[in-house]
């Protein structure tokens, strides 16, 4: 059997979809893939949403947005995980990791949302305004509608984000399908390589599912009121000019 | 303005080749002739020696052991160190890219041969010597010994009366067990915890191999019982106690050079085999320690003070 | 801390390596970005298959595409080729929308301008389209390094070389080496930002036109 052929035959084994005496099964470990990312996700949408909102928003304070996106793209995932768990300790494994996946993910949100706000054609706003709108329902009831296609183009990054690095948490010792990776290359030799490859398929199948889901998501939530063809080109517009890249890049 | 372009496009790939042909990782398993095995017959001085060694602390100690003691007769030496785990560099020693590297009788029989039975220090070794390809051979194995061995820390040994892991076998269903992934996999792991002791634990948690997180884990009661080195000096820091293995799951690990048959001249020999017999189990949990002392020391260094202090010349 | 001076002259070597492995892949990645960027800007066919495919292409984990390499390229697992080859696809998956979008930009009255002079197709790309491309180029490749610069130490879990190597090897012993694992976090990110502000200066230097709209305007 060539190593592609055994890759296939671990895939589609069933024993591996089921507990079995060295491994809970491939379903739990997606199930737990998917917590750990949707966690982290909770966590910094609920810290980077706001924070890009008002920034957006008033307009201030938009070059410290660049700066943190564009520097976290240089922080090493690997390093933050390995070292949160070494410090805070295997007990709190999770947690550290947790902290790993929020700090990551909060930049392409931010990003994001930011642009999203910006993105809001001004004239709209003033119209808003002029209609007597209170400041705060003119960001919801507004600025959000027009600015949620960006802002989930900022969550398709951050989440693409996050997957990737939970693959990685696995070698400090978190679950995920990640741990197919590490356990595979512990156990060495052409069996664990098979291991290894078969992880990573599923891995690479994860992401891809989840990205197109949040395309389609994307797609959808664009306001009705926008729904042309203009709305594809101005999206491309604020995505070439280089200040207010929301593409931030994953991992 | 294209001139412009031209220039900073060819600055970078400038410094782009520059930065690959600097910094080209050396892969030591790179295709190098093999070297013919001369046999039988004496081997002369080599011209040079390549040791290699495993990516944990121990291997690379033990691997500027033998550098340190061959430059010292004044064989040149070469360094390929922290190269990965056996599957990697084992095809190193076969196709003559590495000559020489510390390895450890029971482990490296059993990659050789999944179900050899052997367990006792000598038959492991004896085993060993006839399962090698012929262009490899070991020299005298070491009385230091590096098992693995379940560990507990001392309040849980209290708790459950736990001197063997026969005594562990009561309360394995409530414990959780960690170690380094492999564990889960290997015959003396999780199958000959059960097939020998009828073992099965509650979960396992995979960690790392003997390092921070397992004696973390350990020391924090994350995992009850954990897979430790007996070389760890977290073992006798931690007031850990190692569970006495009477069944012998855990063969024999004495630490042997494995090395290239036409690369072993008599000086070679000769001073490897001085190595081996000063060196003892207790010896290496010291050597581990110096190499975890604050300031972190390099493997180097803690190895040529070794050499200085055990007088061999 | 001494740790670190006492090896200076090491991290400093596996820095250099580090960016080898990193930026190598950006400038393969780009030269073959640029060819089927312009493709896909040109033909609408084409861009209907290469944008997604390359969005799906990134969406791929690091880790699980250094691992696949063998798979496809034949190499053994620990050959820094695996996390090169990666490296150098994601970076075509990052530019080639990149090119696409750079050329889409460039405003038609320019390309009607130049076609009006008696440019023709070819010499109107290189010396018209291409160049006006070129700030929104570097701001792709800047964005390539910098992802690749961090991504190159992942490899260290399977064992390739590089800084992510001091991550690795600080956290084996216990208590870890502190001092070297963070050593790596930081020369990996300083190597990054270092990087990154370099190609900025270099995309300023070779479009001095951006420069000098700015000087009579601001």
């Amino acid at each position: 059997m060539n190593i592609v052929e055994q890759v296939w035959a671990w895939l589609t084994n069933p024993e591996n979809w089921q507990k079995n005496f060295r491994d809970p099964g491939i379903p739990t470990r997606i199930v737990e893939h998917l917590s750990y990312t949707g966690l982290a996700l909770l966590f910094a949408i609920v810290i980077a949403v706001p924070i890009g909102l008002y920034i957006g928003h008033t307009g201030r304070g938009g070059f410290l947005v660049v700066g943190i996106a564009n520097s976290f793209r240089a922080l090493p995932e690997l390093g933050l995980v390995i070292l949160l768990v070494l410090v805070m300790g295997v007990a709190l494994a999770l947690q550290a990791v947790t902290i790993a996946l929020v700090a990551l993910a909060i930049p392409p949100l931010l990003a994001g949302t930011y642009a999203g706000i910006r993105n809001v054609d001004s004239d709209v706003v003033d119209a808003a305004r002029g209609m007597g709108m209170r400041e705060r329902d003119i960001v919801w009831k507004v600025e959000l509608p027009i600015a949620l296609p960006l802002m989930l183009g900022g969550l398709r990054a951050a989440t693409l984000q996050v997957i990737a690095t939970v693959s990685i948490a696995a070698y400090v010792s978190l679950g995920g399908l990640g741990r197919y990776v590490i356990d595979g290359r512990a156990f060495g030799g052409v069996e664990g390589y098979a291991i290894m490859a078969g992880g990573a398929v599923l891995i690479a199948a994860l992401a891809i599912t989840v990205e197109l889901v949040l395309a389609g998501v994307q797609r959808l939530v664009v306001s009705p009121g926008l729904r042309t063809s203009t709305v594809s080109r101005r999206v491309t517009r604020v995505r070439i000019r280089p200040v207010e890249e929301p593409e931030v890049a994953t991992s | 303005m294209k001139i412009r372009i031209f220039a900073g496009v060819a600055t970078a790939l400038v410094a782009a080749l520059t930065m690959t042909a600097c910094g080209g990782s050396s892969d030591p398993l790179s295709n190098t002739p093999a070297q013919q095995p001369t046999g039988s017959g004496p081997v002369g001085k080599p011209d040079k020696i390549v040791i290699g060694s495993a990516n944990f602390p121990e291997s690379t100690l033990l691997a500027e052991i033998y550098a340190a003691g061959l430059a010292k007769k004044g064989i040149t030496v070469e360094k390929k160190l922290n190269i990965g785990n056996r599957e990697t560099y084992m095809p190193g020693m076969t196709d003559g890219s590495l000559d020489l590297l510390p390895e450890y009788t029971g482990v490296l029989l059993q990659y050789l041969n999944k179900s050899a039975p052997e367990t006792a220090p000598d038959e492991v070794y004896e085993a060993l010597k006839k399962t090698l390809p012929a262009s490899l051979i070991v020299l005298d194995k070491s009385s230091a010994e590096d098992k693995d061995a379940i560990v507990v820390t001392k309040e849980t040994a209290d708790k459950w009366s736990l001197k063997s892991i026969e005594d562990l076998k009561a309360h394995a269903g409530e414990a959780i067990f960690g170690g380094p992934p492999e564990i889960a996999n290997r015959p003396d792991g999780l199958p000959g915890f059960k097939k020998n002791y009828g073992l099965e634990f509650k979960e396992f948690k995979p960690l790392d191999a003997g390092g921070p997180l397992t004696i973390n884990a350990l020391k924090t009661n994350a995992v009850q019982a954990a897979d430790v080195f007996t070389t760890d000096p977290a073992i006798t820091v931690n007031n850990f106690v190692v569970l006495e293995d009477p069944k012998n799951n855990f063969a024999a690990q004495n630490v042997v050079p494995l090395i290239n048959a036409s690369k072993a001249s008599d000086e070679v020999k000769q001073v490897l085999n001085a190595i081996s017999a000063k060196l003892d189990t207790k010896t290496l949990i010291e050597l581990n320690g110096k190499l975890s002392a604050p300031d972190k020391p390099d493997a180097s260094k803690v190895a040529a003070d070794w050499l200085a202090s055990a007088g061999i010349s | 801390m001494t740790w670190v001076w006492d090896h200076i002259d090491e991290l400093l070597a596996t820095s250099w390596e580090h960016l080898g492995l990193a930026l190598v892949p950006v400038l393969v990645g780009l030269l073959i970005s640029i060819p089927l960027g312009w493709v896909a800007h040109r033909y609408r066919t084409a861009r209907a298959i290469l944008v997604p495919a390359s969005s799906l292409l990134y969406t791929i984990p690091s880790l699980a595409l250094f691992v696949l390499m063998p798979l496809v390229l034949g190499t053994r697992i620990l050959d820094p080729i695996n996390v090169m080859a990666a490296l150098t696809l994601y970076t075509i998956a990052l530019l080639v929308r990149t090119v696409a979008d750079a050329l889409d930009a460039v405003s038609r009255d320019t390309v009607a301008a130049a076609t009006a002079i008696g440019y023709g197709p070819t010499r109107r790309f290189f010396a018209v389209e291409f160049p006006l491309s070129v700030p929104v180029l570097v701001a792709g490749v800047r964005v390539a390094a910098v992802s690749n610069i961090s991504l190159v130490s992942v490899g260290a879990i399977i064992g390739v070389g590089g800084l992510g190597f001091y991550l690795t090897h600080g956290s084996q012993l216990s208590p870890p080496n502190y001092a070297e694992i963070i050593a790596g976090i930081v020369l990996i990110v300083l190597l990054a930002l270092l990087v990154d502000a370099l190609l900025a200066l270099l995309g300023r230097f070779i479009t001095p036109w951006t420069r000098a709209r700015a000087g009579v305007h601001g």
